[in-house]
């Protein structure tokens, strides 16, 4: 009896090992493809925002560009330099990577498709962000690199500060929405464009949005990698497939939080004409694809156009700048609610 | 045994990280040990219904605290051997620690056993936690955090040193400047002879 049981207890708990398998799968396919193409937009951005084509030689105006650039890395020799650590040089890039894409397990595509609809959601979230910097600490470390060692120092410096400014972010949403769950955060904005989040929770929305941008370490907060002053930053002795995971990480965060901003502020799926008109007021994944491509063209839109923070600036703004002003907007948002003033009511 | 095997693995891998944390001869490897613990630990309590407490416990240990720590641990130099003396050393001492302490939980745990069972709330005890946090045990909860804040304070102001004669900058004095403040345009006549100084004829043209 018992046997049966439990032959039949595993074959369940195979098939649904087996069918979240290829969920994850549907997820991390469509975000690595995503990847290879924001590396060959962003070459391509840049290249028309400083009067250049951009790469046009590989494949119809250069659409195979990211395949080629994939086979050079895989390619390459991995070399680990002789004093470094080897282990943890190995493992660092799969410890950048990996938080990248274990938060997606929570983000919602539509309604109710997330891989896991869980109600600490956004707890999740901040959980796994806050564990990005490891790859770069470790990384930095292992290689036994001045450039390297100085690149994560900063790096983890900015990583500890914009993090306690997106959690406070957060909280607006979280308090604006009653629930930590994603799902019900974007269905609290339903309504039409004049409910989404951005509008009363405006200064937090861009503060969470710079922070994301400081945290995935993207110019003009890229001191992590200051070509200029360190080399390359932490990466400096990576090559070939080590390169490629995190440059992937890097990448699939950007991805992550332009996702995020998307569902946090702007109503993840939901359709800006929503009751409005017809066909163009149906929710759907396309809307959250088309904000995501916002937020993306953003990123390289910053990096086109701002010159790199000094690390004292970046410091400033962190503490000095963006932490009280979230303060300020929660007690505001305490004031609203508690007088019962406010679009979420 | 198969529906607690979560369990009994996150357990075995909180009890080797444990060992590697005192184990370990590398100090940086110890602290990552350390990490390990906290996240198994985490999904110990994942496992036991309190996600509020797994996130916060990877938030603010692994997130913020350990980071800060594995820099700490980065940047000192450490001699191997002398650690490991020191391992040897304090070994008794730790193991009678250790021993208290197993003494005090288990007692707990059995003070714990004979009150009522504690049910946790179907799907999550997040919103369970923030209302008992912000109703009954509001004073003690706001008590802790004005403590919490008192200690940062207090750590800031020890280790402030104001120095005389920084060239600090002051972004607001700075965003203040004004183009007379900073510019002065001079008419200069066209040059003839090489060699020669700033033409007495030179005006100043204040804009």
């Amino acid at each position: 009896m018992t046997m049966a049981l439990s032959g039949q207890y595993m074959t369940n708990g195979l098939l649904a090992a087996g069918v979240l398998l290829l969920k994850v799968l549907a997820v991390i396919m469509p975000i690595t493809v995503v990847v290879a193409y924001l590396t060959y937009v962003e070459r391509k951005v840049i290249g028309y925002m400083q009067r250049r084509i951009g790469p046009h030689r590989v494949g119809y105006r250069g659409l195979l560009q990211p395949f080629a650039d994939v086979f050079k890395l895989l390619l390459k020799e991995v070399l680990v330099p002789a004093s470094a650590n080897r282990f943890l040089f190995l493992t660092a890039p799969f410890l950048a990577l990996v938080p990248a894409l274990a938060t997606w397990a929570v983000v919602p595509f539509w309604r109710g498709a997330a891989l896991a609809n869980v109600d600490a959601g956004l707890l999740y979230v901040l959980a796994m962000t806050s564990m990005t910097v490891y790859g770069i600490i470790l990384a930095g470390w292992s290689s036994n690199s001045k450039y390297a060692l100085l690149g994560a120092m900063r790096s983890a410096a900015q990583m500890v500060a914009y993090e306690i400014a997106m959690g406070f972010a957060l909280v607006g949403v979280i308090m604006a929405s009653n629930s930590l769950n994603l799902d019900r955060i974007v269905v609290a904005q339903a309504g039409g464009l004049h409910h989404w989040y951005i509008w009363p929770l405006l200064p937090l929305a861009v503060v969470y949005f710079i922070c994301g941008v400081a945290e995935t370490n993207r110019a003009p907060f890229d001191v992590a990698e200051g070509e200029s002053e360190i080399v390359a930053g932490f990466h400096v002795e990576y090559s070939g497939a080590g390169f490629a995971l995190f440059f992937l990480a890097e990448y699939a965060n950007m991805i992550l939080i332009s996702a995020l901003v998307s569902i946090f502020f702007v109503g993840g799926w939901l359709s800006p004409f929503e009751g409005l008109v017809p066909i163009l007021g149906k929710p759907g994944l396309h809307w959250l694809a088309l904000k995501m491509a916002f937020f993306l063209f953003c990123f390289l839109w910053f990096r086109a156009t701002f010159p790199r923070y000094r690390y004292d600036q970046i410091m400033r703004l962190g503490w000095k700048v963006f932490i009280p002003l979230t303060l300020l907007w929660i007690g505001l948002e305490c004031v609203w609610k508690a007088v019962g003033f406010g679009p979420w009511f | 045994m198969l529906p607690a095997l979560p369990f009994y693995l996150a357990s075995a891998f909180l009890i080797g990280a444990s060992l590697g944390v005192v184990g370990s001869r590398n100090p940086v490897y110890a602290a990552l040990f350390l990490v390990l613990a906290f996240v198994s630990a985490a999904v110990l309590w994942l496992l036991a219904g309190a996600e509020f407490l797994a996130m916060a416990l990877v938030v603010v240990y692994v997130g913020a605290v350990m980071v800060l720590f594995l820099f700490v641990v980065m940047m000192i130099d450490v001699r191997l051997a002398v650690l490991h003396r020191s391992f040897v050393r304090y070994l008794p001492l730790g193991v009678l620690v250790a021993v208290a302490m197993m003494v005090q939980i288990i007692a707990a745990l059995r003070g714990l056993a004979q009150g009522a069972g504690h049910a946790f709330p179907e799907g999550g005890n997040t919103e369970a936690l923030g209302t008992l946090i912000y109703t009954r045990f509001l004073y003690p909860f706001e008590i802790a955090g004005l403590i919490l804040l008192l200690a940062i304070v207090a750590a800031i102001a020890l280790t402030l040193r104001r120095r005389e004669g920084t060239r600090h900058q002051d972004p607001g004095r700075q965003v203040l400047v004004r183009k007379q403040d900073r510019l002065r345009l001079w008419r200069l006549p066209p040059h003839q002879a090489s060699g020669e100084q700033l033409p007495a004829s030179a005006q100043r043209e204040d804009t």
